[in-house]
């Protein structure tokens, strides 16, 4: 079974008495362990496709399946329930609370599945492990780099063992020797822990760092391949 | 699932954030259930201590008096016309059975003189029933029996401020004073008693035989007659018809046709003190009343901060939604929130009520009780108001989009 299947998704927006198709007819399958780069012009439906992927939004027509289960035929709580155990949101400005300590922000995530207070701390400073901040553990996002705090984000994203992460333009606020270095953590964690990863980006060379190329255009994918290889 | 202490710790770290606007917050609540408790503690007092005075003129009392005469069709007041005697009180102590016992009163003014020391008091003839129907023990020594009565006997009874005034520490039992010149012998003291509702001293008092008060003190032209009778009932829900016997009783004693007037007045005594206390306690609730206005006030400031509170934070509860929160994990936050501003405020209020209380009872000497199902009605009502006005708040930030609650700038 494949891990996503989007079987001729549409999403319709009105804006006033204007239909807006942000989304037509699209198809596509992922596969456990992919890494792809979602990529195109702003307005083109790639951040509405990451948002239904994301069980933030629900397709218009069309059926799209998260391991099997028909996603569109989900309550508000029971998608909230599968963001929580199988999605993990990295966002280009980071998100996480301010006047929390990173330790508590990757906590968080455990907060709403109930897992006891000794466990999520466990949890919570494997994952600060796993991205390499666990001596930031204490500190508020305002004391950490953009860098870093993305990588907060991202082990806030890791700790329930999600599937999938969709990071949208997750390198977007970052320098670029910054911008490697949280790349190759998703390669990393791609390779190694065989999470689903599917970025949004602008810039060919983060592109570059994955194995698919999923391309959108006026609401439809226009190109789905293999990245250009430096 | 919901995880209450972290949804606590979530609420506490955002009251604690906006140190200056939670306290303004909490400070409306904090006055409204401060001025409940307060005026609850002055209505409470009021009327304990008019249920005090109740209790120190007798319980069940019921009072006769004689009727108005009537003089070339000017009528005068009440007790103006002697139509009372020692045989009606008798004869009411006989013949109704709701009466539990009777006392007559003849009472004047006198000079009491005891060695050097003289006072000026009113002297009351009456019979030993008096004792009973005004709840009042003796402190020392022993009451008139009927024997004194029937002998007319000079013996008498002192009230605790005759006393202080005569003797002073001495013991006055068995020592001989002069009433109008007369001596008596004092065979008994009464207990501390207080002021009357009327503000009186009841204690400046003496009892004698109501027949030594006839025949000796204060001599009238129509023997026998008295200027009130006093009346027991055997319990409050006998006064009424104790009431209704009493004059049926007097009527037929006094050979009054159908068609014509009473020439005597039943006044309910206790009845008319419960009219008080009722309107004490009516007062109360209506100041307690007020008072809660000013805790919905404080609920309303309380919902305008959540609503404010949840703008502010919309991309949070964005966030919070992306990774998993559910509509009543949103929802909880901030009802626990306002839950935790209207129960701060709530402790601090009982405190400032109390301190109120105690502040009035000292400054303006009203007596003011606590009672502690006010400190929990204002509790309750404090936590109730915290509910009921951070739902709304709490209703909408549950309600949020996540995909525009995480653009919100």
């Amino acid at each position: 079974m494949k891990l996503i299947t989007a079987q001729d998704i549409s999403k319709v927006y009105k804006l006033g008495d204007i239909d807006v198709n942000a989304l037509c007819d699209v198809s596509l399958g992922i596969e456990r362990g992919e890494f792809i780069a979602v990529m195109g012009p702003s307005g083109s439906g790639k951040s509405t496709f990451m948002n239904i992927l994301g069980c933030l939004d629900k397709p218009t027509t069309g059926h799209y399946l998260l391991e099997g289960i028909d996603v569109g035929r989900l309550s508000r709580d029971e998608l909230a329930a599968i963001r929580n155990k199988k999605i993990g949101f990295v966002f280009q400005g980071f998100n996480l609370l301010p006047r929390t300590s990173a330790l508590e922000n990757v906590e968080l995530p455990m907060l709403y599945n109930g897992l006891p207070a000794k466990e999520r701390r466990q949890k919570a400073m494997e994952a600060l492990k796993t991205v390499g901040l666990e001596e930031r553990a204490p500190h508020h996002p305002s004391q950490l780099s953009g860098g870093q705090q993305q990588r907060v984000a991202i082990a806030r994203a890791l700790v329930n063992d999600a599937a999938i992460i969709l990071a949208d333009e997750p390198t977007g606020n970052l320098d670029t020797k910054t911008s490697a270095e949280i790349m190759e953590l998703f390669v990393r964690l791609n390779k190694g822990s065989a999470i689903t990863v599917i970025l949004v980006t602008h810039e060919s060379d983060i592109a570059a760092y994955s194995r698919r190329v999923i391309r959108f255009l006026d609401g439809r994918v226009i190109r789905d391949e293999e990245p250009v290889r430096r | 699932m919901i995880n209450i202490p972290s949804t606590l710790k979530i609420a506490l770290r955002a009251l604690k954030v906006n140190k200056m606007r939670s306290a303004l917050t909490m400070l409306g609540i904090i006055i409204g259930v401060g001025a409940v408790i307060t005026m609850l503690a002055v209505g409470r007092g009021a009327s304990q201590k008019i249920s005090e005075q109740i209790a120190s003129i007798g319980s069940n009392l019921i009072m006769i008096l004689p009727g108005a005469t009537t003089a070339g069709g000017l009528r005068m007041g009440a007790g103006t016309q002697p139509t009372l005697s020692v045989a009606d009180a008798e004869a009411i102590k006989k013949e109704c059975p709701a009466v539990s016992d009777v006392a007559p009163d003849l009472s004047g003014g006198a000079q009491i003189v005891y060695g050097n020391q003289n006072w000026s008091t009113v002297v009351r003839g009456t019979t030993p029933g008096i004792l009973t129907v005004r709840d009042w023990p003796l402190a020392l020594g022993r009451s008139f029996t009927e024997q004194d009565v029937k002998g007319a006997s000079k013996v008498c009874l002192l009230g605790q401020t005759v006393v202080e005034n005569l003797f002073r520490d001495m013991d006055p039992v068995g020592r001989i004073l002069r009433i109008k010149k007369l001596p008596f012998t004092v065979i008994g003291v009464l207990t501390k008693k207080g002021q009357s509702p009327q503000g009186q001293d009841q204690d400046d008092i003496i009892y004698v035989p109501v027949t030594t008060a006839q025949k000796k003190l204060f001599g009238t032209a129509f023997p026998g007659m008295v200027r009130i009778i006093m009346v027991k009932a055997m319990s409050p829900e006998a006064l009424d018809p104790a009431e209704k016997q009493i004059t049926a009783l007097l009527r037929q004693r006094h050979r009054i046709g159908p068609k014509q007037e009473d020439d005597f007045t039943v006044r309910n005594l206790t009845q008319m003190m419960q009219t008080q206390e009722q309107a004490a306690k009516v007062m109360s609730l209506l100041l307690g009343a007020i008072a809660s206005v000013s805790l919905l006030v404080g609920g309303i400031g309380i919902m305008n901060i959540m609503l404010v509170s949840v703008t502010e934070r919309t991309r949070e509860i964005g966030i919070r939604m992306a990774i998993g929160a559910k509509t009543w994990d949103i929802r909880l936050q901030f009802m626990i929130e306002a839950l935790t501003l209207s129960l701060t405020g709530g402790v601090a209020g009982i405190i400032l009520g109390l301190g109120g209380s105690k502040i009035l009872s000292v400054l303006a000497g009203w007596s003011t009780i606590v009672s502690p199902l006010s400190i929990l009605l204002a509790f309750g009502f404090s936590g109730l108001v915290g509910i009921f006005f951070g739902f709304y708040p709490a209703y909408k930030a549950s309600l949020l989009n996540p995909i525009e609650a995480l653009r919100y700038e």
